[in-house]
């Protein structure tokens, strides 16, 4: 048996492969399809303090091996989170990963106050959506800010943290070491790329938010170069993610120097694709005898 | 009830009228399916990644076969207006909740289609045949392309509105409703969201319940992206605001629990 076992800031995955926040909802959804215990985590929905009623429609627009989308980060709130998604996960030998999102830093503040003393084994900090008007990507675009939000996130949080961030900038390792420098645990990237469409026959936008975020196998090779930027520049563990969509894919990002892996866009594509990749991994590591996983990480220098 | 991916097999596929294509696949999934519910049909051209939602028009559960019509609209209904008999198709299904049919037994019914909402009305008027006191079927149509009439003729009386006035009443399904003087006590409806906007308020007018089928765009159409959500007069029990998941607690929605 091959050892596909991963560690990130003290939690141990049983496997890389974990799910994109905002493709698997809080895993409700794609248990009919795949079994969560096969998972190396779930990560969620990104959750706020209060319910968010997100953006106008369309929100979701097909592109050339991609998709766009400007959901705005709809949200139950913080408190039905806790009391419906958190244990309906629990039921599952997986671990959790809870995306959090926010305006402002006291918005931030309080849902990571609230999840500390909750179940679940690290929060990812969404400072990088390109689909809300306020808060949300201006931390991630400015090292400043992202350092000081990072901080304060660190003060409360009583699991480790994964700064999540934004392929929307210059220059991705200032702001990988910004959060680093705060005290980051791990790092997450890429979110989506700010892309647009246009309906030629209306003559509008073809979402309503007129941008909105790219995502899907179209974005892979920028995503691919950024972990390999990261990886070289900073010391903390980083989960890749960015049109993953087979296990070759995500040996990619691993290769590149990401510990973790997650799928996005693709679950929509094909269901089973999480599993698929677990599969897959294992699969590579039989043909190519490779005894961990965690060895091939970073290989590519 | 669980939904599940698989690929189906084509049956039989015929162009019906001006761009419009009948379809008959073979799949496991016609076991659980019900009329108002719709699947999701995938591409094999990488570059159009994202499943078409299509409903379901007939189902064949002896058989195991599930019939659709759909209109070319783009790059993914035109590769599927190519598939011949015993080509592969990939579905995933069934989505999405159904018209709820025993609301309607024993009471007077219409059934309206309008356009490419025409389809899942027709097992809709199947399933209902016999049950109801009356059952009035009214389609809109553009011109005198009547696809799917015959079908409907079987299950119902059948009232025709065109656009250009070549057959039946010239006008929409509402103009057809008032010049027949027909009466209901629900509605079931499929079709554009102007229609869908005047039933809402004609259903509002007369107090009588209209169940909607509704249409947005759709990434996972099984409840996780949160894509295709319709605004709502109360706040959600899922989501926890005014927004509800067409492909998982849609299509079919009351109308005066929506706003269009
Ligand atoms: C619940 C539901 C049931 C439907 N049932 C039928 C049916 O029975 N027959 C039929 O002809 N059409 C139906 N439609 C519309 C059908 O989904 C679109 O016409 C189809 O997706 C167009 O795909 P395309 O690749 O040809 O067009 P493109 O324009 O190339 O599609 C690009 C993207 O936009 C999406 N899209 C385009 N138009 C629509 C639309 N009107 N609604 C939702 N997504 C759209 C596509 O799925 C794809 O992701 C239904 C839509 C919904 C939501
Ligand atoms: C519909 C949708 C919703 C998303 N919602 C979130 C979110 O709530 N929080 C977040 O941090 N990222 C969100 N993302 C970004 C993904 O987690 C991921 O970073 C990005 O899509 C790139 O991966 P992919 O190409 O595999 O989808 C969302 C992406 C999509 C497509
Ligand atoms: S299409 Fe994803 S929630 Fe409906």
């Amino acid at each position: 048996m091959k050892d596909t076992k991963i560690e990130i800031a003290g939690v141990t995955f049983k496997n890389p492969v974990m799910t994109a926040s905002g493709t698997f909802g809080s895993g409700m959804e794609y248990a009919e399809f795949v079994d969560l215990n096969c998972l190396g985590a779930v990560v969620t929905k990104g959750v706020a303090n209060v319910p968010w009623e997100g953006n106008p429609t369309p929100r979701v627009q097909e592109t050339y091996g991609g998709m766009l989308n400007a959901i705005g980060l709809q949200n139950p709130g913080i408190d039905v989170f806790i009391e419906r998604d958190i244990p309906f996960l629990k039921q599952f030998d997986t671990k959790i990963i809870v995306n959090v999102c926010g305006r402002s830093v006291s918005d931030y503040v309080e849902v990571v106050e609230k999840l500390s003393d909750q179940p679940i084994d690290m929060m990812e900090i969404n400072v990088s959506c390109p689909n809300v008007k306020h808060g949300g990507i201006a931390f991630g675009q400015n090292p400043d800010a992202l350092f000081e939000i990072t901080k304060e996130v660190k003060k409360k949080a009583k699991q480790p943290i994964i700064m999540k961030l934004s392929p929307n900038v210059t220059d991705i390792t200032e702001m990988a070491k910004a959060a680093e420098a705060a005290g980051s645990d791990a790092l997450s990237l890429i979110n989506t790329i700010t892309g647009m469409k246009i309906d030629i026959y209306k003559r509008a936008f073809a979402l309503a938010n007129k941008t909105g975020g790219l995502s899907g196998p179209a974005i892979k090779p920028v995503a691919v170069r950024m972990v390999y930027q990261v990886a070289n520049a900073v010391k903390i563990p980083i989960i890749g993610m960015g049109g993953i969509a087979s296990a070759e894919d995500a040996l990619e990002f691993m290769m590149a120097g990401a510990t973790g892996v997650a799928v996005g866009a693709m679950n929509f594509v094909n269901p089973y694709t999480t599993r698929e990749v677990v599969k897959g991994m294992e699969d590579f590591m039989e043909a190519q005898k490779i005894e961990k996983i965690t060895d091939i990480i970073g290989c590519v220098k | 009830m669980s939904k599940k991916k698989e690929q189906a097999v084509v049956y039989s596929q015929q162009n019906i009228a001006t761009g419009i294509y009948d379809m008959w696949i073979q799949t496991s999934l016609a076991k659980d399916a019900k009329p108002g519910q719709f699947i999701s049909v995938y591409p094999q051209d990488k570059s159009t990644l994202l499943p078409r939602p299509i409903s379901i028009c007939e189902i064949d559960k002896e058989n195991s076969r599930l019939r659709i019509v759909y209109r070319v609209a783009g790059k993914g209904t035109a590769e599927f207006s190519g598939y011949q008999k015993a080509d592969k198709i990939d579905v995933l299904g069934t989505l999405g909740n159904g018209f709820p049919l025993e609301k309607a037994e024993g009471k007077r019914v219409f059934l309206i289609g309008g356009g490419i909402g025409i389809p899942p009305m027709l097992e809709t008027a199947k399933q209902l045949a016999g049950k109801t006191k009356e059952t009035n079927v009214i389609l809109g149509y553009r011109n005198s392309e009547l696809f799917l009439k015959e079908d409907f003729e079987k299950y119902a009386n059948l009232f025709i509105a065109t656009e250009d006035g070549s057959v039946g009443t010239k006008g929409n399904v509402l103009t057809a409703i008032s010049e027949k003087g027909l009466e209901a006590d629900i509605i079931f409806a499929c079709g554009p969201m102007p229609m869908l906007r005047a039933l809402k308020q004609y259903a509002a007018e007369k107090q009588i319940p209209a169940y909607i089928s509704l249409e947005e765009r759709m990434a996972c159409g099984v409840g996780a992206c949160l894509g295709c959500v319709v605004k709502t007069r109360e706040v959600d029990h899922h989501s926890h605001v005014k927004n509800a998941r067409i492909c998982t607690d849609g299509p079919v929605y009351l109308a005066d629990d929506v706003e269009i």
